[in-house]
């Protein structure tokens, strides 16, 4: 198959094109800067252009659509045009070029009004309460594009849940800054069990939902390792594998909970530009759980993932070790 | 006709016609809601009804109902009341209709029926005609109606509040249709030595009714607000949706007006009809009953089980006068009907013919060849000890028992005891516990034993449900008796000081009672078939329930006891569990009880064991796992005549809860020639397998013997005592025990037993014994039963016959890879250096659990709970090899009292689903 990949330049979009290179199709990328991906061709432009978009898409048996603005504060209206207004231009090309498998990348913020999420499956995306521009603009483009999903362009959601591994400078290298600055606080209540994924088993479950797309479209599937921990011990995984001292002090817990955008679209706020203020947003967003119910997923997927946690921090470990 | 009594305002006489519901109130369904015009008794003009009826929604389903439920409401609400009925009846049909199958061909829940509620007239959507209808007219109402929907049998009656009257008015007056009677929290006699409801005799007042009733929503909010837990807010509108304004609640006011409060009323006549001819019914008939109701109280279930014996019961601990909105009722009611319908719905009335019963049946109807008592008739004459009490420190001759049992049992009678008395016993165990005892079991009394260990509320609770009409009790069980009002005649076990006597409600001291006994008068001993005592649970997991055990099941368990144990006539017991404290007089037994505050087993000291062993010169001693803990940790006091006494002792028991080896192995040191056993067993069945301590090594070598993932752990408790036999009821990827109980080892399921000395019933919960009574296969003329226990635990048998306990089946975790049982990996991170004990929970939706491991450290934490560290996490995941989502630590595990050792994880999984869900780490 001819497979575009949009976003390839990202942490989690380099892995996706690479996997599904690997599977033995042609991978096309579609992002503003190279993707960096070996083997694979780059196409570079704007998804509010309509031009750049139909460029990228022609030809295309399938679309695997990562790309969007991912940052907790910023313009609405950039929000709305990249992730609601670049998922239509993107669907309008496709129908027009005949495109007929599309794998949507979404995230279970989309679906998350605050409160904890305990044993869920992945539940309709609800723009009026998601939290966030993010969330909520990308809530739009999900319903959008299951709502596009018919015979003839095929679509299926997927939503990974905390991306995390070697070389991922948003989430990763922000906990271990922090801890090593003594900037990482640990709420007194950071008991809450959150479920992560590591970056190889979201890959191979996009992968997996690019082959599956056929038998499962018009489905939403939230993808997680399954294993989840108390935010506690995963921070002090990932400072242990970056050999950074664990974060020690705490802060109280009784600042408002479920602020709700997910720690995801926080932790990868950019540093500087729009950063709002960690304790508080730690605060809320330590004190609630996030794990999910993974049967239908891994079922109807047919997918497992492949790397456990401690073998994603062990690997985590060697990467840090290597610098 | 107008509300001649004045006592209801003007606007209760207003007319207006029926009308269907308003759409939207929650739980409703408009396919249900119709109007029916009847003609009415008095004028003969149309009158309109509004009911709920699934019949058309059958017809379109092409399925043929069984049968009718006529379900009739009460005051003040309407056919809302049943809409939970009406749509698991309606959905049930629906599954019949899907699946194809032909409605009567099988039985259970393939059967279809149909549902009408009706809103009595002047209530809910039907009409207000503004007439006076007394319950004779409201009884003849719904007869015409019937009537007129043409209905014909066979028709099963569900009536709640005083519907309940009405539907049992219909049900008297169509004795051809009537195929059962289904009552919830309803009443229809008011005991003549009982003041009618202090609720009801306010709204009566003068002044008081109309405006309570009718000017204002003040009866209907108080009923309102009489559910546990309290109503949705929609839901209450939905209640309240019929009665907005005065004008539509005449019938409200009139309905109360309407209690027959003595002989002058006009509704009296009715009513003692109808109480009458409830007892000619004969039909199968279900009480579910909310005992936390101020109106109608247990009295009333009471009342109306002694009018219709055959009745099945369920009293839902807990809920209250709403039970059709507090409990899951429509399943149970749905359960029940199938199980009247393949019995037949035309069931012969009244009792089965003698010949017909089976052979063990018949027999049981005489009195027993071997009574519990009998021992005490044959050694009448003995001068040798039966009992010793430490503290105040007495002995007791046999002569002396016998004669004391005898004189209490004539006296007892002669105090009003009767047959089947219920008599509640709050004695410390001693010889006036023991003659008390049995004195009612002589004279065919059934003794109620719910003990401390329950704590005060799960005492009244547990006293009040067993309804004793007798109490006897010592000065402090007398006084909580009385604070909480519970039930039944007061008699002390030591002669009071009059005011003392007369504030507590004592009308006797068991002196007394032995004086008015002194010629031993004895009536003829009770059959082996009657009941005999109701035991209480531990209530670890939930409400206590009572166990039911016939003389002929106790009898077995003596005789259980005696041929497992080796005790009998001569043997001396020390007997520090309740069961086997009653049981030694039976046993022949010379037995004491160690002095120890029976509340908290953890003050039995070794020093006290020794002596008591002393005092009988014991070979057997029975104590509770939490008492041996102390008694091990106290063995540096013992003295050399102390260490003599223990060395005399050649059977050592612990059971109750599981007893680690290790506890086992150190009060086996103790007493160096006792062989120490761990029998297994529950109130429901008192001895069911035994293990010795040589035996719980060999199986531990044999279970490590076997390769990796073979064994599922657990403790085992060793093979079948006696003639009990086990079997495992498999559990399927839900954790649901839903194979045919077989006896192949390896397999994990639930326990499910058979023995002669298992219990009855479980008292007053149908639902119960429907769960546990599962596999029994009834008696059939000539022929004898099966009776098999559904017991609650997990386990499995392995090669050698012996049965492994894996916990308990509502603390089965369903995780995404599979069922987990809990015991198993507790054991194995209870092996860890520095853990003391551990309880496995799951959190989150059955199926994809995840594990969570609360643990007691050793030294205990400081905290009352936290997060494992990072090396005793990773050794608990390590060490059960199983993906445990976080370890927390706690101060210390909360336990039952009786035991203080069952943990209820169910409670414990709450706890931890919310603290790990972001909630204060605070102690479970």
């Amino acid at each position: 198959m001819n497979v575009l990949v949009t976003g390839a330049s990202g942490f989690l979009g380099g892995a996706v094109a690479r996997e599904i290179a690997r599977a033995g199709h042609e991978v096309r990328t579609f992002q503003r800067r190279p993707s960096g991906v070996d083997g694979v061709d780059d196409v570079l432009g704007s998804l509010t252009s309509q031009a750049d978009v139909e460029r990228a898409v022609e030809g295309m048996d399938a679309v695997v659509h990562l790309a969007a603005k991912v940052s907790l504060a910023g313009d609405p209206a950039e929000f709305e045009a990249v992730n609601v207004g670049g998922t239509r231009t993107l669907i309008a090309a496709m129908r027009r070029a005949g495109t007929g498998r599309l794998v949507f990348v979404s995230s279970p913020s989309v679906a998350h009004a605050g409160a904890s999420i305990v044993g869920d499956d992945a539940q309709p995306a609800d723009p009026a309460h998601a939290r966030g521009e993010y969330a909520r603009t990308k809530a739009r483009a999900e319903l959008l594009a299951l709502g596009s999903d018919s015979e003839s362009l095929r679509v299926v959601a997927v939503r990974p849940h905390l991306v995390w591994g070697p070389g991922d400078t948003q989430l990763i290298e922000r906990i271990v800054e922090r801890a090593r600055a003594g900037r990482l606080p640990l709420l007194d209540r950071g008991a809450a069990l959150i479920d992560t994924t590591y970056i190889d088993n979201a890959a191979t479950a996009i992968a997996a939902a690019l082959e599956r797309v056929d038998e499962v479209h018009g489905n939403a599937y939230v993808i997680t390792n399954g294993e989840p921990r108390p935010v506690a011990e995963l921070l002090a995984g990932i400072c242990a594998a970056a050999g950074v001292p664990a974060p020690a002090w705490s802060v109280p817990a009784g600042v408002a909970r479920a602020a709700g955008s997910l720690i995801e679209a926080v932790w990868r706020v950019k540093p500087g530009v729009d950063e709002p203020p960690m304790t508080r947003f730690l605060a809320e967003q330590l004190s609630t759980a996030h794990w999910f119910d993974q049967r239908r997923t891994r079922a109807e997927l047919r997918w497992q993932p492949a790397v456990s946690l401690d073998e994603g921090l062990r690997r985590l470990a060697a990467h840090y070790a290597r610098d | 006709m107008s509300h001649g009594s004045s006592r209801l305002p003007r606007s209760a006489g207003r007319t207006a016609a029926a009308s269907l519901p308003p759409a939207g109130l929650p739980g409703m369904d408009a396919r249900f809601s119709r109007l029916v015009e009847v003609s009415d008794g008095g004028s003969g003009r149309p009158v309109a009804w509004h009911l709920l009826d699934n019949g058309p929604v059958l017809d379109e389903l092409g399925v043929t109902p069984v049968g009718t439920l006529l379900c009739v409401h009460g005051n003040p609400t309407w056919s809302y009341l049943w809409r939970g009925l009406v749509a698991a009846a309606t959905d049930a049909a629906t599954a019949v209709a899907e699946s194809g199958s032909e409605s009567g061909s099988g039985s259970g829940s393939g059967d279809v029926w149909r549902v009408i509620a009706v809103d009595q007239l002047e209530m809910g959507f039907s009409e207000r005609t503004g007439t006076e209808r007394p319950l004779e007219r409201r009884v003849a109402d719904l007869s015409a109606l019937t009537n007129t929907l043409e209905l014909s049998g066979p028709v099963v009656t569900v009536g709640h509040d005083w519907g309940g009257v009405v539907s049992m008015g219909w049900a008297v007056d169509h004795p051809d249709e009537l195929a059962g009677v289904v009552l919830l929290n309803t009443a229809i006699h008011q005991p003549e030595d009982r003041a009618i409801p202090w609720p009801l005799r306010l709204t009566l007042q003068r002044g008081m009714l109309g405006r309570a009733t009718v000017a204002t929503p003040a009866f209907l909010e108080t009923t309102l607000a009489l559910a546990h837990p309290p109503l949705e807010a929609e839901v209450k509108n939905g209640y309240r949706a019929p009665y907005r304004s005065a004008d539509r609640r005449g019938g409200i006011g009139a309905f109360v007006a309407d209690i027959p409060v003595d002989e002058q009323h006009v509704s009296w006549n009715e009513l003692e009809r109808i109480a009458a001819g409830v007892r000619e019914l004969g039909v199968p008939s279900l009480m579910l009953w909310g005992p936390r109701d101020p109106i109608f109280s247990d009295t009333y279930l009471d009342d109306l089980a002694e009018r219709m014996p055959q009745a099945d019961i369920h009293r839902f601990e807990g809920a209250g006068h709403m039970i059709a909105e507090d409990v899951e009722y429509a399943p149970v009611v749905l359960d029940w009907l199938g199980g009247i319908h393949s019995r037949s719905l035309s069931l012969s009335k009244g009792t089965d013919p003698v010949e017909k019963l089976p052979f063990d049946e018949l027999r049981e109807r005489e009195p027993s060849e071997r009574p519990l008592w009998s021992v005490l008739d044959e050694l009448r004459d003995s001068t040798e000890t039966a009992l010793v009490d430490m503290k105040p420190f007495r002995t007791v001759s046999w002569r002396l028992l016998s004669r004391r049992v005898r004189q209490l049992a004539a006296g007892l009678v002669r105090a009003g005891v009767k047959p089947g008395d219920r008599v509640s016993l709050l004695i410390p165990p001693s010889a006036d516990l023991t003659a008390v005892l049995y004195a009612c079991l002589r004279i065919g009394a059934v003794v109620v034993v719910a003990d401390a260990g329950l704590g005060l509320p799960g005492l009244t609770r547990a006293v009040r449900g067993a309804r004793p009409d007798h109490v006897i009790g010592a000065l402090p069980g007398l006084t909580v008796a009385r604070a909480f009002s519970w039930p039944g005649q007061k008699i002390s076990t030591t002669t009071l000081p009059l005011p003392t006597a007369l504030a507590l409600g004592v009308r006797h001291s068991l002196g007394e009672v032995a004086r008015l006994g002194a010629d031993e008068f004895l009536p003829e001993p009770p059959a082996a078939s009657a009941v005999a005592a109701v035991l209480f649970t531990s209530g670890s997991t939930g409400p206590a329930k009572g166990v039911v055990y016939t003389h002929a099941q106790l009898e077995a368990v003596r005789d259980a006891l005696s041929s497992q144990y080796d005790v009998g006539v001569g043997t001396g017991l020390v007997a520090g569990f309740a069961p086997f404290a009653l049981l030694g007089p039976a046993l022949g037994a010379r037995s004491v009880t160690p002095d120890m505050n029976v509340t908290s087993p953890r003050t039995l000291t070794a020093k006290a064991t020794a002596r008591a062993a002393a005092a009988v010169d014991a070979s057997v001693v029975f104590l509770s796992p939490a008492a041996l803990a102390n008694v091990v940790a106290t063995a540096d006091a013992l003295d050399a005549s102390d260490t003599a006494a223990l060395a005399g002792v050649h059977t050592f028991l612990s059971a109750g809860a599981p007893v680690p080896e290790s506890l086992l192995a150190a009060a086996g040191r103790l007493m160096p020639n006792a062989t120490p056993h761990t029998p297994y067993g529950m109130t429901e069945g008192l001895l069911m397998t035994d293990i010795t301590l040589e035996g719980i090594r060999a199986a531990a070598d044999d279970a490590a013997a076997l390769p990796d993932g073979e064994h599922a752990g657990g403790v085992c408790v060793g093979r079948p005592a006696g003639s009990v036999r086990v079997r495992i009821a498999a559990l399927d990827d839900d954790g649901m025990p839903v194979g045919a109980p077989g006896e192949q080892p390896g397999v994990t399921g639930e326990i499910v037993l058979s023995a002669p000395h298992l219990k009855q019933a479980y008292d007053r919960l149908w639902v119960t014994n429907r769960v546990a009574d599962a596999d029994s296969v009834p008696a059939a003329a000539g022929e004898q039963g099966e009776r098999w226990h559904r017991t609650g635990d997990v386990g499995h048998l392995d090669s050698a016959g012996r049965l492994w306990v894996e916990g308990r089946l509502p603390h089965v975790i369903v995780t995404a890879g599979g069922v987990i049982t809990p015991v198993g990996p507790e054991q194995r991170i209870e092996s860890l250096l520095g853990v003391n004990r551990a309880a496995l929970a799951g959190i989150g939706p059955r199926g994809t659990q995840q594990l969570v491991a609360v643990l007691e450290t050793e030294p205990a934490a400081s905290r009352p709970a936290a997060l494992g560290d990072s090396d005793l996490v990773a050794a608990v995941r390590h060490a059960t090899a199983l993906d445990i989502a976080a370890v927390l630590v706690v101060a210390s595990l909360p336990t039952d009292i009786r035991h203080n050792s069952k943990i209820d994880r169910s409670a414990l999984s709450r706890w931890a689903e919310g603290v790990l869900s972001g909630a204060k780490l605070s102690a479970p």
